[in-house]
């Protein structure tokens, strides 16, 4: 199991289209990717769920904890890594 | 005769017959499924699921034709709720494990759902519940077996009427008979409200309890300027709304003749006129009313909603991408105006004892405080410049020293970025805004530094007449035809053009028909007017002989009551 902290830096949060990326990203591996928003009511949601990570409403600027479990757990959390640092790609 | 007040969710205005939608709410009821009987039940399930993927496709194809590529991603989203473990996954888990049936299975994951999204504070966030619930009303009617009621079914005009309309529903709205909507539920940012734009049908929404208080085929009066549902209203209401109604698509027949044809008087003064703009979403409007470009682009919109300050980066690319679409017409961009109430969500210090936050830290006052702020945003505008005609302007400037802070920080993004190598024009005009009554006063000082007059209107006229806005119980004394007014400006005109330099006015006051004469009188050179209003206003100019506008701002000058300048500006 591995887990890190990342902030929201795209300007609209976490909204379908970055959590479609994230969903989709998530769902080339096995492991398990479950995100719980920082500061918030810690409630966790699925990774894999496009409504589970918009429940979280995360907007830009606030923390997201996602946490791998699984046989690949490391390259999963590389590629997510990415998706947070390329900011979703978005314009 | 009611009233109801809700949210303004598109413009425009019906008047029909109500036709109430029966409250869709099905009754779904629990089923035990016999252990022998989960698999089919799950089976049932999935064909239910493809059954809805084969509606979508189908809409997808109908949207495309009937708006365009960008609102077809609202099916895409509705693809990936349907895909989504909440339902794919839970659904069949809750039908094996509780040995349920689907309708029920399914009815139980959306709640879960939908009592997390009730809880989200953000309205945007909060608003795509209803897409959920969209793609949960397709899958259920596929299990119930049922017809979804269909609105292009209506056979007679009237204005609809419900608890809730799905975006799906929306969207049938266009070929059928449908005058305007008006809803409990909803808000202006949801899919609901963006499509009734779109589709420019006139529609109200957040009404609370309308669709128990309207009868199926009470007459309706639906404003959807003003977010007002009046329910068997009296023969002079309906005669008062029939008569704009009227007016108002004669106005937009003769309004929409007028784009890309130049704004000259009567008399054949060309004014410049060009428009506000507030967020970059709205550049597809701006582009098509053809104007004379962007006179404010107000850049606040980059800091809200969000925990830090935007970088450099991010504002270069929304700015350049307004500056390319522009070109060669100018886009005049306003470093932002934020006040202190903001700074907390971009991580800085927040003011402390900030009565009145109007005469507080806001504008150039708080990027001089933080100055990384401002050379953030003023090296973003010089990158933009390099894509198209870019000027700059500084808000809220009370004093020469502000002005000179500013420039020195502007004269430094200049030479970084020259020393990097970043590609920029070689000028860029570098603006003020007049907005407070000192710097109206010193203009003749102030306008040594600055390219470009912009005056801000709304701020002006608060501060010169100490009335706040917000203030019911003062909120009368506001005045654009207060002598003082008319005073002040004459003044700034006058010290901008005897530098020969140029004015523009920004505020609101460009969008008040009534006001429009008095500037032109005044000499002001070009007019920046919200996009809303802009086609109205360029009208008025038209229509204007400046002679005779000029003659009228002399007399104006001479009055010291603000009626008998509101009558004489009308009677011109």
């Amino acid at each position: 199991m591995k887990e890190r902290v990342f902030v929201v830096t795209n300007r609209l949060g976490l909204h379908a289209r970055p959590a479609s990326l994230f969903v989709q990203a998530g769902a080339k591996y096995r492991c398990s990717v479950k995100v719980t928003k920082l500061n918030g009511d810690e409630f966790e949601v699925n990774g894999k769920s496009v409504m589970g990570l918009m429940m979280l409403a995360a907007a830009n600027g606030e923390k997201v904890k996602v946490v791998v479990d699984g046989p690949d757990e490391e390259r999963a959390l590389v590629e997510i890594e990415g998706l947070f640092q390329r900011k979703f790609d978005e314009e | 005769m009611i009233v109801i007040k809700g949210v303004a969710a598109s413009p425009g205005i019906a008047i029909g017959k109500a036709l109430v939608l029966e409250n869709e709410e099905i009754v779904i009821n629990r089923v035990e499924i016999p252990p022998d009987k989960v698999r089919a039940e799950v089976r049932r399930f999935k064909a239910a699921l493809d059954a809805t993927y084969r509606d979508l496709d189908a809409a997808e194809s109908k949207v495309l034709k009937m708006l365009g590529k960008e609102h077809a991603r609202l099916i895409d989203t509705h693809r990936l709720i349907l895909s989504d473990p909440l339902i794919t996954k839970d659904v069949p888990k809750r039908i094996q494990e509780e040995r349920v049936n689907a309708e029920f299975a399914l009815s139980e994951a959306l709640e879960v759902v939908n009592q997390a999204f009730e809880k989200i504070q953000d309205e945007f966030f909060r608003e795509r519940r209803h897409d959920l619930f969209d793609v949960g009303k397709r899958l259920l009617s596929h299990l119930l077996k049922q017809e979804r009621r269909t609105i292009s079914g209506v056979r007679h005009p009237a204005i609809l009427v419900a608890r809730n309309l799905l975006p799906s529903d929306t969207l049938n709205l266009k070929e059928s008979n449908v005058l305007g909507f008006v809803t409990d539920l909803g808000g202006k940012t949801s899919h609901t409200a963006i499509l009734a734009q779109s589709m420019e049908i006139p529609a109200v929404v957040g009404l609370s309890d309308a669709s128990h208080r309207i009868r199926n085929g009470d007459e309706v009066i639906l404003d959807g300027d003003q977010g007002l549902v009046i329910v068997q209203p009296s023969p002079e209401a309906v005669e008062k709304y029939e008569k704009m109604r009227q007016r108002s698509i004669k106005e937009e027949e003769a309004l929409d003749s007028l784009r890309g044809v130049p704004t000259v008087t009567a008399d054949g003064h060309k004014l410049r006129m060009m428009v506000n703009l507030d967020t970059i979403d709205e550049m597809k409007a701006v582009l098509s009313l053809k104007g004379d470009g962007v006179g404010l682009f107000r850049t606040e919109y980059l800091y809200l909603n969000r925990s830090s300050a935007p970088g450099e980066e991010e504002q270069a690319r929304a700015y350049s991408a307004i500056a390319k679409a522009l070109d060669p017409l100018p886009l005049t961009v306003r470093t932002a105006d934020i006040g202190g109430d903001r700074l907390a969500h971009l991580g800085l210090e927040v003011p402390k004892n900030e009565t009145n936050p109007f005469m507080g830290l806001r504008g150039i006052r708080l990027f001089l405080k933080h100055p990384e702020l401002l050379k953030t945003q003023l090296r973003a505008v010089l990158r933009a410049s390099a894509h198209g005609k870019v000027q700059v302007m500084i808000p809220m400037v009370s004093s020469l020293r502000e002005l000179q802070a500013a420039r020195r920080i502007f004269r430094q993004a200049q030479d970084e970025l020259a020393a990097e190598g970043v590609e920029t024009a070689k000028k860029v005009p570098f603006g003020i805004m007049v907005e407070i009554p000192s710097a109206a006063l010193m203009l003749d000082a102030l306008i040594e530094e600055a390219d470009f007059v912009s005056i801000g209107t709304n701020d002006l006229i608060q501060y010169i007449l100490a009335v706040d806005r917000i203030n019911e119980d003062v909120a009368h004394l506001y005045d654009p035809f207060h002598p003082a007014v008319v005073r002040i400006l004459r003044h700034i005109v006058d010290a901008v053009h005897r530098r020969e330099k140029k004015v523009t006015v920004c505020g609101e006051m460009t969008s008040d028909p009534k006001a429009v004469p008095l500037l032109a009188g005044l000499g002001v050179d070009n007019l920046s007017v919200t996009p809303r209003m802009f086609l109205r206003v360029k009208h008025i100019v038209r229509q204007i002989s400046m002679s005779s506008a000029r003659a009228m701002v002399e007399r104006a000058l001479t009055l010291s009551d603000s009626e008998q300048i509101r009558k004489l500006v009308s009677e011109l």
